[in-house]
């Protein structure tokens, strides 16, 4: 009995393993795929051109390949989607934490969780169809669909998940350190401010890294709303096309094994680098304050 | 003793969570510059009264007061009264050490930064003095800057004893202050309290008998809501006027 008891739990072993190492095998396949279908392209072009080229015209003769003003779309529409969704996220969670009333809060966090569901196509549509012509008639601009528009969809995206787990975070932080800043005499607005937010930093950082990074990738809204013109933005309603969103316009016209795909797998691996980087960062933030836990003894 | 000495009398207290009346008409007197000990079984309502004295049950939805608590002479519960001012006058440690997540400097500045002091040399003068009153400041002088839960638990205590001492308080509120720590950290936070007696009024909340002689001038029995007996803290313990004051002091229910 013990023996067969033993096996079974040896086979499991085996089993969970084998499961594992291939979803990382395939993730790191995918990696590889990407860094071979992408680097020959700086045969034709150096490294230095490809990135800091301030044209993007793949399909003439001869072909430009800078994705300059792409990197620029992406990371601008990722700061002014941030700028947006971390203040509305954050303060929506402190609210619902701290200022609402039970009943209030227990009836809100889960139409906020409800809009995290939304597919990206839906907001997509919605910013193409309802926001563009707005912008378009408020600001009197040529083109709704442009760098604001799209940092505000993508914000939309974003302030569920960071509300709600923030909301998270900010709940957990133990009663005793909110009751030790009011007995010393702060008001509720100050110990929210100086106590509770830094408590739950780390998890507020969490919340702002899964809510930014559904955004940093996101390629549907972008397409739609985004405007698509390959070029530097001078203001916030200008036409740009993110990197994910050239990706995935061009990529069915592109001959395999054209500088054109070479170039635009490329562009994946700038975007792959980018979201990386981003990742590092915002998981060095989040350790570097955590909370080593409530007083321990 | 003149009522000048008095320093908060409670008065007709009833208290609510809801629908459970936990307090049931508390009548008690607080004299200054003396320890009164808080003693009763886990549910008896002491720690529920205590709280009731720097307004922290406000905290909790649902919870009412009725009766009054003289400060001075004021109602603290008056509508008039701003309840961040009343917390400021009424220091408060906790049954277990608080601190924030912040460095052991600015655990102690925070109370005098939130009253609105901005003077550097004052916060300063006044982190050390707080840490020397709680007896604490000869083992952190050397690592004011680094977090304060990389203390031990006894020192994280007298940590929240200086804090709470840095505002200055009139009145300190302690709620088991030593109910989480050994009996080494627990004789130098009774040591602690004998020697601020002589600036503060302090009320203590305490589940261990010994402490309650060995810290406290006067002693109030607390059983299901009910204050039942108040004395000198001697008188109390060597002879209770009543059956149930004695019965739980000697241990034979509690």
């Amino acid at each position: 009995m013990a023996e067969k008891a033993q096996t079974t739990e040896k086979m499991m072993h085996i089993f969970f393993f084998c499961i594992a190492s291939a979803s990382i095998t395939i993730l790191f396949l995918i990696m590889i795929f990407l860094f071979k279908e992408g680097l020959p392209i700086f045969k034709t072009v150096s490294v230095k051109a490809f990135i800091f080229g301030e044209y993007w015209y793949p399909t003439s003769d001869p072909a430009d390949f800078g994705i300059f003003p792409l990197i620029v779309a992406s990371l601008t529409v990722t700061v002014f989607s941030a700028l947006i969704s971390i203040p509305l996220g954050v303060m929506t969670a402190v609210y619902l934490a701290e200022i609402a009333s039970q009943k209030v809060g227990e009836i809100v966090k889960p139409v906020v969780e409800l809009l995290a569901a939304l597919p990206s196509v839906v907001i997509g549509f919605f910013g193409m169809v309802l926001v563009a012509p707005f912008l378009q008639r408020i600001f009197d601009i040529p083109t709704g669909l442009n760098l604001f528009n799209a940092s505000l969809m993508l914000a939309f995206m974003a302030v569920p998940t960071i509300c709600s787990i923030s909301e998270d975070a900010i709940h957990s932080v133990p009663v005793a350190l909110k009751e030790a800043s009011m007995a010393l005499g702060a008001t509720h607005f100050e110990t929210i401010i100086k106590v509770i937010v830094p408590a739950s930093i780390s998890g507020i950082c969490t919340a702002i890294i899964l809510g930014m990074s559904r955004a940093v990738g996101e390629t549907m809204v972008v397409l739609m709303v985004a405007g698509g013109a390959a070029m530097v933005p001078e203001s916030v309603f200008d036409p740009v096309r993110p990197m994910p969103a050239s990706i995935a316009a061009e990529m069915g016209e592109a001959p395999i094994g054209s500088d054109h795909y070479y170039a635009l797998f490329a562009t994946g691996i700038v975007l792959f680098i980018f979201t990386l980087v981003f990742n590092i960062v915002a998981d060095y933030i989040a350790n570097k304050y955590r909370q080593v836990g409530e007083a321990s003894l | 003793m003149t009522d000048n000495n008095l320093k908060i009398i409670s008065a007709n207290l009833d208290f609510y969570y809801n629908d459970f009346k936990a307090l049931h008409n508390v009548d008690l007197k607080f004299t200054k510059q003396q320890v009164t000990a808080l003693i009763g079984p886990s549910g008896c309502g002491k720690s529920t009264y205590l709280r009731c004295l720097n307004r922290m049950n406000d905290l909790i939805p649902g919870t009412r007061v009725d009766g009054e608590i003289l400060m001075d002479g004021q109602d603290i519960y008056d509508p008039s009264v701003d309840v961040v001012l009343l917390r400021r006058r009424i220091g408060m440690v906790f049954q277990k050490p608080n601190p924030f997540p912040k460095t052991i400097f600015e655990n102690i500045a925070y109370g005098m930064r939130v009253n609105g002091i901005k003077d550097k040399a004052f916060i300063e003068s006044h982190v050390e003095k707080s840490l020397n009153q709680a007896a604490l400041w000869e083992e952190v002088k050397d690592r004011l800057y680094e977090s304060a839960l990389g203390l031990s638990g006894g020192q994280q205590q007298r940590l929240c004893i200086a804090r709470a001492l840095a505002v200055e308080p009139e009145v300190l509120l302690m709620d088991e202050p030593c109910s989480a720590l050994d009996p080494i950290a627990t004789q130098k936070i009774e040591e602690l309290i004998q020697g601020l007696k002589k600036e503060y009024t302090i009320i203590i909340v305490t589940h261990s008998m010994q402490q309650a002689a060995r810290v406290s001038d006067v002693t109030a029995f607390f059983y299901m809501g009910k204050l039942i007996e108040v004395g000198d803290t001697d008188t109390i313990f060597t002879k209770p006027k009543l059956r149930q004051t004695e019965d739980y002091i000697t241990g034979r229910f509690g």
